[in-house]
């Protein structure tokens, strides 16, 4: 008798608990659990949004094996994730070096160097659009950078950055990069400073260069930080869309198409919903393998 | 002799990180700058005119876009937004974190790593099941809808961090609590909540920032310009076909002031957030 009204205590005492998370999970479940499902099943049907649905099997996965475009795409996405790789980073990188020690306008420059972060990817894009427009009015540049180009001495480099095919790209991920490298700097910052100014010291003392210094004792104290910093602008420069759309607008689809402009556009222009989730998948995939490898790769990192 | 070389070389470093850094910051705040004082500017003399700080000052553009271009409807949109969507995200973050801190349920665990979990798996085109999920809702075009789905975009890392900060907090005080005869509900809004302030300011900068900068969902889910946020809305302006460029500038501004402001202001969160995400 006894042990029955305690254990009624206890489930009156857990399902009291269990109440906290209901909200959370309701909306999680609902939201993204099910979407979550609905996609995997959704990539094996032929479906137009409306209508009757077809099971097709494999189909989807077999013609998107053979896109050309998907995959041109994934590579559009690839250059600019080795751009902001390799630019970006070793800027945020240098400039986090650069603050890293007692110097002026210190709190300025984190605070600068965060502001292009803080705007939407709208905002950026139009604005760079605008610096970077190529048309002419009465003998002169609309655009800033051409305008400068030009009334500066260089009219050779004066150029349709976003308009030519073979810049446009190259264009898109620079300003992806001003967008993204304060992400970086402070996190690579945050990470400086909490290396013990006792190991410079003890490096000083053995009489090793500033370049001896970085390369065996900020570099290996670094690397957990900068393997982290390099799992999200993968994530990020991957799934990088609205800054796409922004700037140029499916002006010059072949060129500077990523996956997912391509998964909105499956779904938008030629509402084959169907193939968009098979895509979604295949690009999901990729992306978790990547971030699983980096993982895999950070946690040794921590364990040397 | 050699001193002296070391003064110079040392001298020339750092004049050259000088450099090197209000070079960056410089091309940071300048494009920012651009935007500003193109939005002030005439359709006519914005073409033309490339001093730094035009000729003639024109402040209808902002005017303009307020009532013309429908801005007044976006901001307010993008406020409501950005509020409710916030204010849902500590709510229920903060009551599912404090469960998983220091309540006992079955099956506590798995449902917290589902949400931890979640927050690794990327979903690059997670909005089109959404889409779909949304219209069979019947919830297309609804204020409602829209901040369930901003909602659970920002729930698993809201769930995470807090999390970790109650587990770290003192649980004398909770006990004390309990003594007096506060129920859980009451230790959650009179002990943790108040307590938890720092972890919830990380929360609401970074959320914020997210809902207010949200593109996709918002042209997928809402069509109606009266429930359009601002992102979206100047969306609407580049598609017209000749753009009035100061007034889009104007827009511009418009939504970008408010979301820097914000980030001033609270900026030391943002630093810690960061932080933490790397340190911590």
């Amino acid at each position: 008798m006894n042990r029955k009204v305690k254990g009624a205590a206890i489930f009156k005492d857990n399902l009291q608990n269990f109440f906290f998370v209901v909200p959370a999970l309701a909306i999680f479940c609902i939201f993204y659990i099910y979407p979550f499902y609905k996609m995997i099943n959704l990539s094996f049907y032929d479906w137009r949004g409306i209508g009757p649905m077809y099971f097709i099997g494999l189909q989807n996965y077999k013609e998107l094996a053979s896109d050309h475009l998907w995959w041109d795409s994934m590579w559009h996405a690839g250059y600019i994730t080795l751009i902001a790789l390799t630019f970006q980073n070793a800027l945020a990188f240098a400039l986090a070096l650069a603050c890293d020690r007692e110097i002026r306008l210190k709190r300025f420059y984190r605070m600068v160097f965060f502001i292009p972060p803080v705007l939407s990817e709208i905002v950026v894009g139009f604005i760079w659009n605008w610096i970077l427009n190529p048309q002419m009015q009465n003998g002169q540049y609309i655009g800033l950078l051409n305008h400068l180009l030009y009334s500066s001495g260089f009219p050779q480099l004066v150029h349709n950055w976003l308009g030519d095919p073979h810049t446009a790209l190259t264009t898109i991920a620079i300003v992806h990069s001003w967008k993204g490298f304060g992400w970086g700097f402070i996190m690579l910052l945050a990470g400086l400073q909490t290396i013990d100014r006792q190991f410079y010291e003890a490096a000083k003392v053995d009489g090793a260069s500033a370049w001896k210094t970085f390369t065996n004792v900020t570099i290996p104290m670094m690397l957990p930080v900068i393997l982290v910093v390099m799992i999200l602008t993968i994530l990020g420069s991957m799934q990088v869309f609205v800054l796409i759309i922004a700037m140029v607008n499916e002006g010059l689809v072949n060129h500077t198409d990523v996956p997912v402009t391509r998964i909105f556009s499956a779904m938008q222009n030629t509402n084959r919903f169907g193939y968009a989730c098979a895509e979604v998948v295949i690009f999901g995939m990729i992306l978790v393998c990547v971030s699983f490898i980096m993982k895999k790769l950070s946690d040794k990192a921590k364990q040397a | 002799m050699k001193t002296n070389r070391y003064v110079f070389w040392g001298m020339t470093q750092s004049t050259f990180i000088h450099i090197f850094l209000m070079g960056s910051a410089l091309t940071c705040l300048f494009p920012l700058f651009w935007m500003v004082r193109c939005s002030f500017m005439t359709i006519e003399t914005v073409f033309v005119d490339k001093a730094l700080i035009p000729h003639h000052l024109n402040l209808g553009n902002f005017a303009i876009a307020w009532t013309k271009g429908n801005f007044a409807v976006y901001f307010l949109n993008s406020v409501i937004y950005t509020a409710c969507v916030v204010t849902g995200i500590v709510f229920i973050s903060s009551l599912a974190a404090f469960a998983f801190s220091r309540l006992k349920f079955p099956g506590k665990d798995i449902i917290f790593y589902m949400f931890v979990a979640a927050m690794m798996i990327p979903l690059p085109g997670f909005f089109v099941a959404l889409f779909v999920l949304m219209t069979k809702l019947h919830l297309i075009n609804t204020r409602f809808g829209y901040v369930l789905c901003m909602i659970n975009m920002g729930l698993s890392m809201s769930i995470l961090l807090l999390k970790t900060f109650f587990d770290k907090m003192p649980k004398d005080l909770e006990d004390a609590a309990r003594i007096d005869g506060c129920s859980k509900i009451g230790i959650w809004w009179n002990v943790a909540l108040p307590l938890a302030r720092p972890a919830i300011a990380v929360i609401v900068i970074f959320n914020s920032l997210n809902v207010w900068n949200e593109y996709i969902l918002a042209t997928l889910l809402l069509s109606d310009a009266k429930l359009m946020p601002l992102q979206r809305g100047l969306m609407v302006f580049q598609g017209a076909n000749s753009v009035d460029y100061p007034v889009l500038m104007a827009g511009l501004t418009m939504a970008a002031v408010p979301i820097i402001m914000v980030y001033l202001v609270m900026q030391k969160y943002i630093v810690k957030g960061l932080s933490g995400a790397v340190v911590g």
